[in-house]
């Protein structure tokens, strides 16, 4: 994984997501093929808009406390943080264009 | 400067035409899209494609398609088309909303994709229960009783794959027999945690902020009965992905590609392989067989214009 995304957990998620900048969180697993395709495009999100927005990825695999708190039963699902709540939810893969037309609230 | 050719889709259609073409020498250039791989790097195991007496898992077999496209020369590119202009020569085809890339010929393999209901609270409970992709999002679903939308193949893969997590599955279907193959219904059909509810169509997705059930009607009595579910997995076929190219290749009713002399498409040099052009058989091997056509003919067809 690039270094400028977040590994988020159930420790960790309060934390992560607190904060005046916003963090997307993408909810992804190993096994979920949807998800390793926009893996590069949340990679290159990042790099191209790191005082903007904060990229974090947490496995719902290894931390389902936070996946069953955020009611996450699709994979991949991208959820924007702001202030701590949740502000913007973008369920299946999508182009990584539609994806910087979701977020561009976020990334302006 | 224009490629000689563009294969746009990386499925077994679109691999196969870039091994043929890439043997050929036309070092074809590959728009993979954005669901790379296609349809089988959903599924799990491949148990009908010839030489694999084992079976073989979906994003395994496309790994080695892969490969062996790679190995002759093909190009490779995580692009996902968005534009095609096939009005004048060389075609211009534009992928990610910005690169432009210009062919002499263009082979055409986007394939299909899922089919959704229609109906009342699908779409607003899409990602809170509902699905397309039982091995994306069974996990989900440990110990819940989870319905299974669909009669064919893909529906019956879908339900025994979530035998693995639910509780109970129970497979929908508007008929009293599927229409799968004899193999894959026999396994649903002696499955102990599978229910079949025969005749029966959904018409309404229950649930505030998640699922919580699937009204049905008996296509017999009219009657309507609530499934009491937290998952539904929408299995009823797929339609092809045609979109970019309505009004400039001719398609029939439901939007699959028509192809006229072998795999040509309305415009001379516009090729068209696998599900996209395929309503009857959209099997993996003939979708190889198709892309296998298709770069022999666009190989021909070149060669006739020098």
């Amino acid at each position: 994984m690039a270094d400028n995304i977040v590994t988020a957990t159930d420790a960790s998620f309060g934390s992560i997501i607190a904060g005046d900048k916003p963090v997307l969180v993408d909810f992804w697993a190993p096994w979920c093929a949807p998800c390793r395709l926009i893996a590069p495009f949340l990679e290159e999100i990042a790099t191209q808009y790191p005082d903007k927005i904060t990229i974090a990825k947490l496995n719902i695999d290894e931390n389902q406390q936070t996946a069953l708190e955020h009611s996450v039963m699709s994979i991949p699902t991208l959820m924007v943080f702001h202030n701590g709540r949740p502000a913007a939810r973008i369920v299946g893969a999508r182009p990584k264009a539609a994806l910087l037309h979701d977020l561009a609230p976020y990334l302006a | 400067m224009s490629e000689s050719l563009v294969i746009i889709g990386s499925g077994p259609a679109g691999l196969t035409a870039a091994i043929y073409a890439a043997r050929g020498g036309l070092a074809p250039v590959v728009l993979e899209g954005l669901q790379a791989g296609g349809q089988l790097m959903l599924t799990t195991d491949v148990e009908n494609f010839p030489g694999f007496p084992d079976g073989i898992l979906g994003p395994e077999l496309m790994d080695l398609l892969r490969r062996q496209a790679e190995r002759f020369g093909a190009r490779l590119l995580p692009g996902d088309v968005s534009r095609a202009d096939f009005s004048s020569r060389p075609f211009l085809v534009e992928a990610n909303g910005s690169e432009e890339y210009l062919a002499d010929a263009v082979i055409i393999a986007t394939g299909a994709e899922a089919r959704w209901l229609g109906i009342p609270g699908e779409e607003r409970l899409r990602g809170y229960g509902v699905s397309a992709c039982a091995t994306c999002d069974g996990f989900f679903f440990k110990e819940r009783r989870v319905a299974v939308v669909g009669g064919g193949d893909s529906a019956m893969e879908e339900a025994l794959f979530l035998t693995r997590f639910a509780s109970e599955v129970v497979v929908v279907h508007r008929r009293h027999e599927f229409r799968a193959s004899a193999i894959m219904a026999r396994r649903v059909l002696d499955h102990p945690k599978i229910l079949v509810r025969w005749n029966a169509v959904p018409v309404e997705v229950l649930g505030e902020q998640a699922v919580t059930g699937l009204r049905l009607r008996d296509t017999i009595t009219g009657a309507e009965e609530d499934l009491q579910v937290d998952g539904i997995f929408v299995a009823i076929g797929h339609e092809p992905v045609t979109g970019l190219f309505r009004g400039q290749l001719e398609m029939d009713h439901l939007g699959y590609l028509i192809t006229k002399e072998s795999s040509m498409t309305s415009v001379p040099g516009v090729f068209a392989a696998g599900d996209v052009a395929d309503a009857t058989y959209r099997q993996a091997v003939t979708a190889a067989g198709t892309g296998c056509r298709a770069a022999i003919d666009a190989e021909r067809w070149l060669e006739a214009q020098e």
